[in-house]
């Protein structure tokens, strides 16, 4: 074989992928010029940081295979680390500027990790999931026996506008915050990309596909896993940095496993198997606990629906729906799909606006007892003490179900009849 | 590198076995297996059902501890040694069913298996695309098989005959001159085993192969030495003709077997 002529072509230029970096930076600069609400500015602070997180929680989820239930653990002890490291800047003990802080966060969620995960990558699978239940608990045990370092129930305040201001940069508004956040977001992002399009990287997706065989090719599966968890701890814990100068307080429950189970949670409905799965993730975990949590008391309960949904019809999460979609557009039969689409989407609307109600009215009778047995649910008037408002509760949400069953066998059977075409089509491409 | 497969010998040993043993339980599996395999040299390993071939090709390749016994590569010890030890020392295998990295392609399956071989370990500081040993080698590799177009395929996506040629392109993609090959021709169609054994040959000139093997057209065609495993022993260990005429062989083993596939022939 003659190794003078290239078999495949040189690209120095990815214009897809420069395309879509640019598209992401865009987004990050203009969203709180779009957006400019105090809630608005808020909510993206809080996927900024929220998106780097759920990132280095799906390196070891989505491309490692390690199901973890203590990744707050890592982000937490990260902002704890950073809290301290602000307090100590503020009164002039550590010479630090704020910008700084968030790698403090960092590195701390990086020794955090180098300690724990040397225990917790030795095994893989159940194991290794059970581990770290365990691990999580016993650090959010520890915050209790601990005030000194987690600041017991008051947590630990900070004040994250130090020294004389930088370029007139004080980080006092919170925009200035915002833009600190993007721009480590950014950042994260980009090198975590970077990450799986490594030697290790790839490994790490061996790994999750098939431990055994990785052994016979030379690698030991524990020190993938291990190096690839230490790298997510320090992402995790710039990702704690950063929330540690948002909030400018950090609070035990922070490394605690209801933190833990959200990153899980929104990273698997933002989608565990594509790069991009878990910024979409970020963005709905911000959603969910800031206006879902406004909106109605009953948002965990939703959530869970949502959660349970999910898992049975779409395990692929959010971004495997897009890119199959994606798919069957690229081959132009997505125009053949709306209708079905249509049908799906009001049919689900009509269920959810059944079961909301009768969610609503339990919530009412059971909280709001005091306020009368009358409420308002989108402007209507509604008696949850009299028979009317149940029974049509319950019909719409059956009429809901009928409609909704009937309209996914189609929908079943035409999707089945695109991708039988995309086949097709692929295999006639090959031939050719 | 030894190139010179017509003339197995010329060099030392590969591969011995000095009486191993392994047993589960109380249960004897291996019970003082002794092998030696020269360099360059292809050897069948054969035996009937339950002789403990499969724990062999386990137990030399690293994936269980043998109870006592030793195991050398090369001359030196690798009894002992964790799987990914043996293969960095250059012995590589492939197992009876399909084991790859289903959602990966068939490219990224083969520059997994190049990886450790050109000495990029773990790095995470240099991109793959920048690696330009390892895809060169993959995409010799690619053309080798002929899996050439079904590069961005993956795994699961494959036929049954591709999936074998991709085990066994995973097990040489390392670079390993020591070859162990499980059943590599197990569920192929006659037509697609004869093109199986020739790639096979073409795949592992110049090093050395140990396979076990059930088509005894194919060990027939394909060993320099056959090594017959009963009930945990290897009883015979020499050329096919004299593999072929050894009563105790033909006893406990071949006999029956050859008998079958005359049988078989007969019948066609």
């Amino acid at each position: 074989m003659d190794h003078n002529i290239p078999r495949y072509s040189f690209k120095p230029i990815n214009l897809g992928r420069w395309v879509i970096w640019s598209l992401f930076a865009i987004i990050l600069l203009g969203a709180p010029m779009l957006f400019t609400s105090s809630l608005a500015m808020t909510m993206l602070s809080k996927m900024g940081i929220a998106i780097i997180i759920c990132l280095s929680y799906n390196m070891l989820l989505g491309q490692g295979g390690m199901l973890s239930f203590g990744h707050a653990v890592y982000s937490g002890l990260g902002a704890f680390a950073a809290i301290h490291a602000l307090v100590k800047a503020a009164d002039g003990s550590w010479n630090i500027p704020v910008s700084l802080i968030p790698l403090v966060g960092g590195f701390a969620g990086w020794l955090v990790a180098v300690i724990l995960g040397s225990v917790t990558t030795r095994k893989s699978g159940t194991i290794f999931a059970m581990i770290t239940l365990g691990v999580g608990a016993m650090v959010f045990s520890m915050s209790l026996m601990l005030p000194e370092f987690f600041g017991g129930e008051g947590g630990i305040s900070g004040n994250r506008v130090i020294g004389d201001p930088v370029m007139g940069i004080t980080f006092g508004p919170q925009i200035q915050v915002y833009y600190l956040i993007a721009v480590y977001c950014f950042i994260c992002t980009a090198a975590m990309f970077a990450f799986t399009q490594t030697p290790l990287g790839r490994m790490l997706n061996a790994v999750r596909d098939n431990p055994e065989r990785v052994e016979f090719i030379g690698y030991d599966t524990q020190r993938v896993r291990y190096i690839a968890f230490m790298i997510a701890g320090f992402f995790a814990g710039i990702g704690g940095g950063l929330h540690a100068i948002n909030d400018e307080i950090v609070t035990a429950e922070v490394v605690g496993p209801e933190y833990s189970g959200l990153y899980l949670l929104f990273t698997f409905l933002g989608g565990a198997l594509f790069f991009f799965g878990p910024i979409l993730g970020a963005v709905l975990l911000v959603f969910a606990t800031v206006l879902l949590h406004e909106l109605t008391k009953a948002w965990l309960l939703y959530l869970g629906v949502i959660f349970l949904m999910m898992v049975m019809y779409a395990p692929g999460g959010v971004s495997s729906l897009i890119m199959m979609n994606v798919r069957v557009a690229a081959f132009g039969l997505l125009r053949k799909l709306w209708t079905a689409y249509l049908g799906l989407g009001g049919s689900a609307l009509v269920i959810l606006a059944g079961v909301a109600v009768m969610v609503e009215m339990v919530y009412h009778i059971k909280l709001n007892e005091a306020l009368g047995p009358m409420m308002t649910f989108m402007g209507v008037e509604l008696d949850t003490h009299g028979v009317d408002a149940w029974v049509g509760a319950a019909f719409v949400t059956l009429t809901g179900v009928g409609m909704f069953e009937v309209t996914r066998r189609e929908f079943v059977r035409q999707w089945g009849q695109a991708q039988e075409e995309i086949e097709n089509e692929i295999r006639r491409r090959e031939s050719h | 590198m030894n190139t010179n497969t017509s003339s197995p010998g010329a060099g030392g040993l590969a591969l011995e076995l000095r009486d191993v043993r392994k047993s589960f339980g109380k249960t004897e599996i291996i019970r003082g297996a002794s092998l030696a395999v020269k360099e360059g040299e292809r050897v069948a390993l054969i035996g009937p059902n339950g002789a403990g071939k499969s724990t062999l090709f386990n137990l030399i390749s690293g994936r269980m501890g043998i109870s006592s016994g030793q195991i050398l590569l090369h001359g030196q010890r690798i009894d002992g040694h964790k799987p990914y030890d043996v293969n960095r020392r250059g012995l590589a295998r492939s197992f009876q069913v399909s084991n790859l990295f289903p959602r990966l392609s068939v490219y990224e399956n083969l520059r997994c298996g190049v990886l450790w071989s050109m000495g990029e370990g773990y790095s995470f500081w240099k991109a793959l695309s920048g690696c330009k040993a390892v895809n060169d080698r993959t995409e010799d590799l690619l053309e080798m098989l002929r899996l050439d177009k079904r590069r961005n395929t993956p795994v699961s996506s494959l036929t049954y005959a591709e999936q074998r040629a991709l085990e066994i392109g995973v097990t040489i993609a390392g670079g390993g001159n020591v070859i162990l090959l499980d059943e590599p021709t197990a569920g192929m169609s006659k037509s697609e085993t004869a093109r199986f054994v020739n790639l096979i040959r073409e795949v592992t000139v110049g090093k050395t192969l140990l396979t076990v093997e059930h088509d005894m057209g194919v060990v027939f065609g394909l060993a320099d030495r056959i090594a017959v495993l009963v009930y945990g022993e290897v009883i015979a260990f020499d050329t096919p003709e004299n593999v072929r005429a050894n009563d105790r062989v033909k006893e406990a083993y071949l006999g029956s077997v050859l008998a079958d596939q005359q049988a078989a022939e007969a019948g066609v």
